[in-house]
């Protein structure tokens, strides 16, 4: 469906923007006034680091379990985790598309895009058939920005897409964040560039919430874990580590410390990506 | 007048027997091959001749014509040379034909008369022994391998021995040996020699322990050959049967070491990357066996998967699932057995950066799909244990020695005897994990019943009385992970 500027349930805050579009095509079931509510955009590279995509999913998550909608690009990596971190929360998302309303770019997230569609909405300022073309993207990134009260950059690289919806956000006077990253990445670059400009560091789901003031959800205690769960946790906590550094400093056997590993994995505790276990918060 | 030797001819590892007769006629002198001989079996008119003039025989000057029988039987390579030398001289009455009824040969002649080892002795020996006849003339090298198969082999260096010894003019040594006698044993990789690795390690011994397949994905130089190397060293002995079932194979495909003709150490095959399907699954008119039949009872390791070409990796689902490889062809079907342990590698991303602190991934994410997307969910769900190594800090490669082969190789073998035994009931509280995990992991149907099966394992060594939680609890962490089961 279109929803024109002139339209009452056209977003508020998009209108308000220096070029807000002449209107919107939605795709999914929910109500246009979804895109109303208070969100936050979580963007960033499309090749991202393991270490990236988990901390988009946690923050897709938290974020959408504090009540906020969880806006980004669709695209792979950072986009995606972000999405499917919102869904994981049980809340729509909203993902906005550089190309044509009925187009699936990319392929591979059609998928998740069919999944946004039954809670959330899929949007686009272009009419079915539109090719995705390079410069179409910095104009959707305008209206991610538009629609939100919030940017959270996780990962970029020095001229990264993120990292120009961060400066719309920053003309249209939102918040931006930015996910500190090390010194010597190359996929950090542009998120920390962006913190050496001022942008707000971001180190916990919580400091979207204290800047939009959102009270923030009473800390989950941890649940009842073993023992040798409690220590393999406290190291994973001191740093990323993989299951062999984790026998190393525990002098368990490989294991017991992959029976920990699990348990802290099924009770939410702790990720793996690449074989590498990090601590969730 | 006419002569006749009997044979055997190999298809795929089964020995068919054919007869070879040699008739002499007058006529315009000439030797003519009838009976379906392939270029090799053709070109030995001119090794006979060449052989019989050099063992100081007379080549009868007769039109003499050679039928392979039966004709319809494709018949293949050179160990037909000495069984047509012989049905000649046999009907040229230069040597006794009775004495040569009893008598089964194979064998490659030299031009200067000399005998020359063939491959698949040992199949044409068991066939030579199945078809009643007692005795195999062949050459001395094979005399060894044909002595496996309860047969008595007449080992001989030259044609002129072996006509000596139908001549009764010549009585060849005897060949006892019936195994590998007292050549050295082959040193297999030993487990000590792995530092670190302790999940990886656990890994192997369970992959040994449940006869699952293994893969190993991590970053290069981080020893995932190495592992995968050193996995038949915990592999239980094969039993006598299972040894001349490979026996077998390898002596087809021509493998054999002339020393130790008995292969009582599980194989270890690994193939380059650029095999191409019937290197890895058999193939070609005769069929011959392939890697994953050279494998059988052993383990195919199978470096850097994602490089195979997909139709390989695809092929290779249904020596997986049945552990055979039935090859059709229009003349009739071979069935090869490969019923092997797989153990694979692979790089997590192209560059193979992703996995190491030390080195930056620079894979673009589409390309890092296209990698990925090149092991398809159904040859996924045949590995029960997956892997991821990140590369090892300093300190872990500083520690001690690990355990040797041997202990582990003890308690491999007592698992497999408890897993042979009662299958291990599982303790509610391990199923209601398992529910858990299912919910909130990405695992599907497949994966679950993967899961089981590692559980068992991981209690049969442990020595438990069921599968209990940690047993299940372990398992989960050998799961395919979300990375690659996207």
């Amino acid at each position: 469906m279109k929803l024109a500027r002139s339209d009452a349930r056209f977003p508020a805050r998009l209108k308000a923007i220096f070029d807000p579009p002449p209107g919107l095509y939605l795709r999914g079931s929910a109500d246009p006034e979804l895109l109303g509510r208070r969100a936050v955009a979580v963007v960033g590279a499309r090749s991202c680091s393991p270490y990236g995509a988990q901390v988009a999913r946690m923050l897709g998550r938290e974020l959408a379990a504090a009540g906020l909608l969880v806006v980004s690009g669709l695209a792979r990596g950072i986009d995606g985790e972000a999405h499917r971190g919102a869904l994981e929360a049980g809340s729509p998302t909203v993902g906005v598309l550089g190309c044509g309303i009925d187009r699936d770019y990319p392929a591979v997230n059609a998928t998740l895009a069919r999944r946004m569609e039954e809670e959330g909405l899929v949007v686009s300022e272009y009419e079915a058939g539109v090719e995705p073309a390079p410069w179409r993207f910095p104009a959707r990134n305008r209206i991610i920005a538009g629609l939100c009260e919030a940017v959270v950059v996780v990962e970029a690289r020095e001229r990264s897409g993120a990292l120009i919806t961060a400066d719309f956000a920053l003309e249209e006077g939102r918040e931006v964040f930015a996910v500190p990253g090390e010194i010597t990445s190359a996929l950090s670059a542009g998120s920390n560039a962006l913190l050496k400009l001022g942008a707000a560091p971001l180190t916990g789901s919580g400091d979207v919430l204290d800047a939009l003031g959102i009270d923030r959800a009473t800390p989950q205690v941890d649940p009842d874990v073993s023992e040798a769960a409690q220590r393999v946790l406290a190291l994973v906590r001191d740093g990323a580590a993989a299951a062999d550094d984790l026998t190393v400093r525990t002098s368990l056997d490989a294991g017991a410390v992959s029976v920990a590993l699990t348990e802290l994995e099924l009770a939410g505790l702790v990720a793996a990506a690449d074989g590498v276990y990090r601590a969730v918060r | 007048m006419l002569g006749r030797t009997v044979t055997h001819a190999l298809v795929g590892l089964e020995a068919r027997k054919v007869e070879v007769e040699a008739h002499l006629q007058n006529g315009l002198p000439g030797l003519a091959i009838v009976g379906l001989a392939d270029r090799a079996c053709q070109e030995a008119k001119h090794r006979v001749r060449s052989g019989i003039a050099s063992a100081e025989l007379e080549w009868p000057s007769r039109r003499i014509t050679v039928n392979l029988a039966p004709a319809g039987l494709r018949k293949e390579g050179s160990g037909f040379d000495l069984p047509i030398a012989l049905a000649i001289l046999a009907a040229s009455r230069q040597l006794p034909a009775d004495r040569l009824a009893s008598h089964a040969a194979i064998g490659e002649l030299a031009l200067d008369g000399r005998l020359r080892p063939v491959a698949g002795v040992l199949a044409a020996a068991e066939g030579a022994r199945r078809a009643g006849l007692g005795r195999l003339l062949c050459a001395a090298e094979s005399a060894a391998e044909a002595a496996l198969a309860g047969i008595e082999p007449i080992p001989a260096r030259h044609l002129a021995e072996v006509v000596g010894y139908l001549r009764g003019e010549y009585e060849p040594e005897a060949v006892e040996i019936a195994s590998n006698g007292d050549a050295p044993p082959v040193e297999l990789p030993d487990l000590a020699d792995v530092r670190g690795q302790e999940r990886a390690r656990r890994a192997l011994e369970l992959a040994a322990a449940g006869g699952h397949n293994l893969l190993l994905a991590g970053p290069p130089g981080i020893g995932k050959s190495m592992l995968a190397r050193r996995l038949p060293g915990i592999l239980p002995s094969l039993t006598r049967e299972e040894a001349l079932e490979v026996t077998r194979i390898h002596s087809v495909a021509g493998l054999l070491s002339r020393d130790r003709p008995l292969v009582d150490r599980r194989p270890f095959r690994a193939p380059h990357h650029s095999a191409s399907t019937a290197a890895i699954v058999g193939g070609g008119p005769g069929p011959r066996p392939g890697e994953a039949t050279l494998a059988h009872r052993g383990v195919l390791f199978l470096d850097e998967l994602p490089e195979f070409h997909r139709p390989v990796l695809e092929a290779l689902r249904q020596p997986l699932e049945d552990g055979v490889i039935a090859i059709a062809r229009a003349e009739g079907r071979a069935v090869f057995p490969s019923r092997f342990q797989l153990v694979a590698s692979m790089n997590m991303c192209p560059c193979g950066g992703r996995g190491d602190a030390g080195a930056d991934c620079q894979c673009s994410s589409q390309r890092l799909a296209a990698f990925r997307e090149k092991l398809s969910r159904a040859l996924l769900d045949r590995f029960d244990l997956v892997v991821a190594l990140p590369r090892p800090r300093a300190a872990e490669l500083a520690g001690e020695a690990g355990e040797p082969s041997t202990v582990v190789r003890g308690r491999v073998a007592v698992a497999r005897d408890r897993l042979a035994g009662e299958p291990l009931a599982r303790t509610d509280a391990a199923t209601a994990l398992l529910d858990r995990a299912v919910e909130r992991l990405p695992l599907s149907g497949r994966g679950r019943a993967r899961v089981g099966r590692v559980a068992r394992t991981i209690a049969a060594l442990a020595g438990a009385e069921a599968v209990a939680e940690e047993h299940l609890a372990e398992a989960l962490a050998y799961r395919s992970p979300r990375e690659l089961a996207q």
